[in-house]
């Protein structure tokens, strides 16, 4: 009783949150404030419920009296009929993760869309973005695929809204349309997905499909497995469906922005689970979890490196999503071969310790990810603009900020003793456990997986040293990144809140590790939380002989040694410190163009990986006199996306073509189409006689 | 566990921690010593670290007035990112009393930490040295992190389990002369020479732009944080070559708290220290350094191997260490 009201309680807040600040929709302030306190609010009421389900309270269903109210007046739509939403275990997690992201990004948005305050509609922001967190919670809890994909298509199109929100600059229409054709494509999928459930279950409903599971031919297993790949795969932003998201994240509200990265892509994680492990469970075929495995190893090393490519703070973001959701589903992927080796109770834990290895790091990565991204805006929202080579010394200045984004930076960089590191290093056992798999392929593939994803780990550190490194630290590039004034503390409260959980989820998972894994004793039938469990210190893999670490006690002995070190340092008596300027290598004064640039960090990375990126370079030299004596020195550097260069371009190319083919017919002239139809019905009725 | 128990264990960690960090700067002066040798010259003698430590330690500290807390505050984090390592691994005793804190993940990671904020120091100063430094570091560091993590994979796979000291406990004193170890083991050497910043990947001794790389980053150091730094790297010297002389060279190493066994051990563990040390100091001196560029090679290389040990080992069915 109890997580239901709380559950509709949520539901009932984000939709007044969708509706009141209409009312205000004169004074901006206002109606900001109205939307995201009742967003706050529901995602408050959301965490609770999600909580409860997650501790014990029973799986439950709410049905959509509007949509049965329809059914029952309009009888042609029966499949309206069993249209109901529940929230089993997987859903609550999902649940969680959304509130837990939406509650700080709620407080900190009071305080961002102060910037959009008479330039652009605050009202319909709000109302956006309460509509947008409503759907993602919809998705979620869906349980019928009707409905699924008329809140998926909802989701996708309130996003769409968003990331054109500033549709003033040309380069975010772009974003918007790739994000609107790469998303429907993804869409398309899923319909074709569930059609062939449908076919088999007689019924949207996911219960029957459950029960369908083992009807399919292997044929039909192969063509699910494929469609659901590429349906959840765009959404997720699974290399090569990426493209959009580099596009679409940047381009959108920050705050938004950390929504779409924290969670958006994740209900695509969702939806892989819920088919592969809740559908389909006991048909699992050991190569789809191989697939899935290569491709999201694929995924870490191509997002990564092309966001150490990248100079724009939020594109650069939004690869490492890319990188991410790679290290999602390998633990996904994982799961999905131990799990296809029925009967064997070793490899249903391996499958069990690979999703809590997954889904940990979906809560890591929606934890510090969304904490970048609220860090990112806090300086675009200063420094007006997103490019690193314009920031510098930020650090000075707005000191919260930078405290708070070096937090995100180091957790991403799964450095100890921050989250990332915990569900990376539950990852890498998983891996190690996954040599034990019977299939050579598996066994050769999975070691160049572990060594591949130590390589994006430490790129990523490469890449977020960059990042902190160029935009914080040193001296201010440009007129206006020396200028800035540390945020609102509305917004500071947001981050900060979000930098807590990041360090929480570091030195605490034996806290919320048996949460997840309520989750996968719900999917596979086995709890292993006693197994990783022995202390609020320590957790271990499946079996304490494997291995264990103690993020806890390690982050203790780091600031026990700390006065160790401090003592010894000061052995040399008190601390004489002087001040004075960076040694300019006998000039006397160093100015910003002497320091190092973004590109020039990069350059080393560019050279050893200069095979995958085939870097362009145009030197255009003007000389004057003689060729000795040269004028100007143009250079130009360009690295292109290889897939939509050599993939989607072709394939676009060839879509105009045949289009144009058509063309033909589709003249544009009534009487043309008339005819058309009179020769239709003339054949049908030839046919038909 | 009884009282007596817990008093050797923190006898052990103690004793662990103090020598570590006593000990590290004399493999440093041995290594220059080593290296001094065979250039023909005399050299400074073994004992010199030490009194370049304490004379940093004494002097004044000048910081450029661009830098923030990130400078100040990152000698302190890496000296005490290196220490708390010192009580993760094993030195002459399998059994590591902090073992439970950390496996050999957690190592590679908090090394990668100490990494993490040096790269950012050297960024706060607004020298372009210390970017050159920085981006080099970090660039290589790439490549060395997965090398590094399929050696280790590879002692893991063997043993099932990543903690260091059930890994040591798995190995045994022939070990050597399977290949899969073998090749592991060259792999890691190349790794170590790497990780400590030691020629041919980079040279200690220098501060010529063209070719410095660890140097540049902690240019900006001076007085008692370019001791701590000084010092941290010579513990991360001494770690690595404890890890190799453990893991790779196993054997002889004490598998029970009992004083002669620990003796033993101790003798035996140094033995061991001083002759890679001297090896790493002969390799220092019998090639040139490499071109910044031509480093990926060098670690491409060790790649290979620890992947061939991987691939070698699934080969013999697990039992490469049977075939002897």
């Amino acid at each position: 009783m109890t997580a239901q009201f709380y559950f509709g309680l949520s539901l009932v807040l984000y939709l007044a949150g969708a509706v009141f600040p209409i009312i205000w929709r004169s004074q901006p302030r206002r109606s900001s404030y109205a939307a995201h306190l009742l967003s706050a609010a529901a995602a408050v009421s959301g965490l609770i419920s999600s909580l409860l389900v997650l501790l014990g309270h029973p799986e439950f269903k709410v049905s959509v009296p509007v949509l049965s109210a329809l059914a029952d007046i309009v009888p042609s739509v029966k499949l309206f009929a069993g249209l109901s939403l529940k929230m089993d275990a997987l859903s609550a997690f999902f649940v969680l993760v959304i509130s837990l992201l939406g509650l700080p990004i709620s407080i900190y948005s009071l305080g961002y869309v102060r910037e959009y305050e008479g330039k652009k509609s605050v009202t319909l922001l709000g109302i956006l973005y309460n509509l947008f967190v409503l759907s993602m919670i919809l998705v979620v809890t869906a349980d019928n695929a009707l409905l699924f994909l008329i809140v998926w298509e909802l989701m996708s199109i309130v996003s769409y809204l968003l990331v054109i929100f500033e549709h003033d600059r040309p380069e975010n229409a772009h974003a918007g349309f790739v994000y609107l054709v790469m998303t429907h494509v993804g869409t398309a999928f899923l319909i074709l997905l569930f059609m062939l459930f449908l076919h088999q279950a007689g019924s949207f409903d996911f219960d029957a499909f459950r029960k369908v599971s083992g009807n399919f031919s292997d044929m039909a297993k192969t063509f699910l497995f494929v469609f659901a790949l590429i349906g959840f795969g765009t959404k997720a932003g699974l290399v090569p469906l990426h493209i959009w998201l580099p596009y679409a994240h940047p381009a959108a509200p920050s705050h938004i922005s950390a929504l779409m990265s924290g969670v958006m892509i994740k209900t695509a994680i969702y939806g892989i689970v819920r088919v592969f492990f809740d559908f389909l469970q006991p048909e699992l075929v050991w190569w789809w979890g191989l697939v899935v495995l290569v491709l999201a190893t694929i995924s870490t090393v191509w997002g990564v490196l092309y966001a150490l490519m990248e100079h724009d703070l939020k594109k650069l973001l939004a690869y490492h999503s890319v990188e991410n959701i790679g290290i999602i589903l390998i633990g996904i992927g994982l799961a999905m071969i131990g799990a296809s080796y029925k009967g064997d109770p070793n490899l249903t834990s391996l499958a069990a310790l690979a999703t809590i290895a997954g889904l940990y790091h979906l809560v890591n990565h929606a934890a510090f990810k969304s904490l970048l991204f609220l860090g990112a805006g806090a300086v675009i929202s200063q420094a007006h603009t997103r490019n690193i080579e314009e920031l510098g010394g930020l650090i000075k200045l707005m000191p919260w900020t930078a405290a708070f984004f070096l937090i995100g930076a180091v957790a991403i960089s799964a450095l100890p003793p921050l989250n990332g590191f915990v569900s990376e290093w539950l990852t890498f056992q998983a891996l190690l456990l996954g040599l034990g798999l019977p299939d050579v392929i598996v066994k050769l593939t999975v070691p160049i997986s572990a060594a591949l994803l130590a390589l994006s780990g430490a790129l990523a550190a490469a890449c977020f040293v960059k990042a902190f490194g160029i935009s914080f630290l040193g001296m201010p590039r440009s007129e206006h990144a020396g200028h800035v004034r540390e945020v609102s503390q509305t917004m500071r409260g947001g981050m900060g809140f979000l930098a807590l959980l990041c360090i929480l989820l570091g030195v605490l998972p034996m806290v919320f590790i048996p949460l997840i894994d309520r989750v996968t004793a719900s999917l596979l039938g086995t709890s292993i939380a006693s197994q990783m469990q022995f202390s609020l210190l320590m957790f271990a893999p499946l079996d304490h002989s494997l291995a264990n670490i103690s993020p806890l006690a390690l982050g203790l002995l780091l600031l026990l040694i700390l006065p160790i070190t401090l003592r010894l340092a000061h052995m040399g008596g008190a601390l004489h410190r002087r001040q004075t300027q960076t040694w300019g290598c006998g000039l006397p004064l160093l100015s910003p163009r002497m320091e190092y640039t973004a590109t020039g960090f990069s350059k080393p990375i560019r050279m050893i990986f200069q095979n995958i990126y085939q870097p362009r370079k145009e030197i255009e030299v003007e000389t004057d006199v003689s060729q000795y004596v040269r004028k100007r020195i143009r250079y130009k550097l360009q690295i292109e996306p290889h897939f939509e260069k050599y993939f989607y371009e072709p394939l676009s190319h060839f879509i105009l073509k045949v289009s144009g083919v058509f063309l033909r017919i589709q003249s544009g002239s009534v009487n043309i189409y008339l005819i058309y139809i009179l020769v239709t019905l003339l054949i049908l009725l030839l046919l038909v006689r | 566990m009884n009282f007596a128990e817990i008093g050797l264990n923190v006898l052990v960690a103690l004793s662990q921690l103090i020598l570590f960090l006593l000990l590290a700067p004399l493999v440093t002066g041995w290594v220059r010593k080593v290296k001094a040798f065979m250039q023909n010259r005399s050299g400074p003698g073994v004992w010199q670290p030490y009194f370049d430590l304490v004379k940093l330690l004494r002097k004044e500290v000048v910081v450029s007035q661009t830098t923030s807390w990130i400078f100040t505050f990152t000698p302190y984090l890496v000296f005490t990112v290196m220490l708390a390592i010192g009580l993760l691994i094993p030195f002459y005793t399998s059994l590591v009393p902090l073992g439970f804190i950390g496996d050999a993940i957690a190592v590679i990671y908090l090394l990668a930490l100490a990494r993490f904020f040096t790269a950012l120091a050297g960024l706060d100063a607004a020298s372009a040295f210390g970017g050159l430094g920085s981006s080099r570091e970090m660039s290589l560091a790439a490549i060395i992190e997965p090398a590094m993590m399929l050696a280790i994979f590879t002692v893991a796979v063997r043993a099932g389990s990543t903690s260091l000291s059930t890994i040591v406990q798995h190995s045994g004193a022939w070990d050597l002369l399977a290949p899969p170890h073998l090749l592991a083991s060259i792999g890691f050497f190349i790794i170590v020479i790497a990780e400590t910043g030691r020629i041919p990947v980079d040279n200690p001794a220098t501060h010529l732009e063209l070719t410095m790389i660890h140097e540049a980053m902690i240019l900006e150091y001076s007085g008692r944080y370019l001791a701590l730094i000084e010092w941290a790297s010579s513990m991360k010297l001494l770690l690595f070559l404890t890890l190799l002389a453990n893991i790779f060279l196993p054997g002889g190493i004490a598998t029970q708290l009992t004083f002669g066994s620990i003796a033993i051990s101790l003798g035996i563990f140094l033995l061991k220290v001083l002759v890679l040390a001297t090896l790493v100091a002969l390799v220092e001196c019998s090639a040139a350094k490499l071109r910044l560029f031509r480093v990926p090679d060098l670690l491409a290389a060790s790649f290979v191997l620890s992947l061939l040990a991987l691939v070698l080992y699934f080969l013999l069915g697990g039992a490469g260490h049977a075939i002897l």
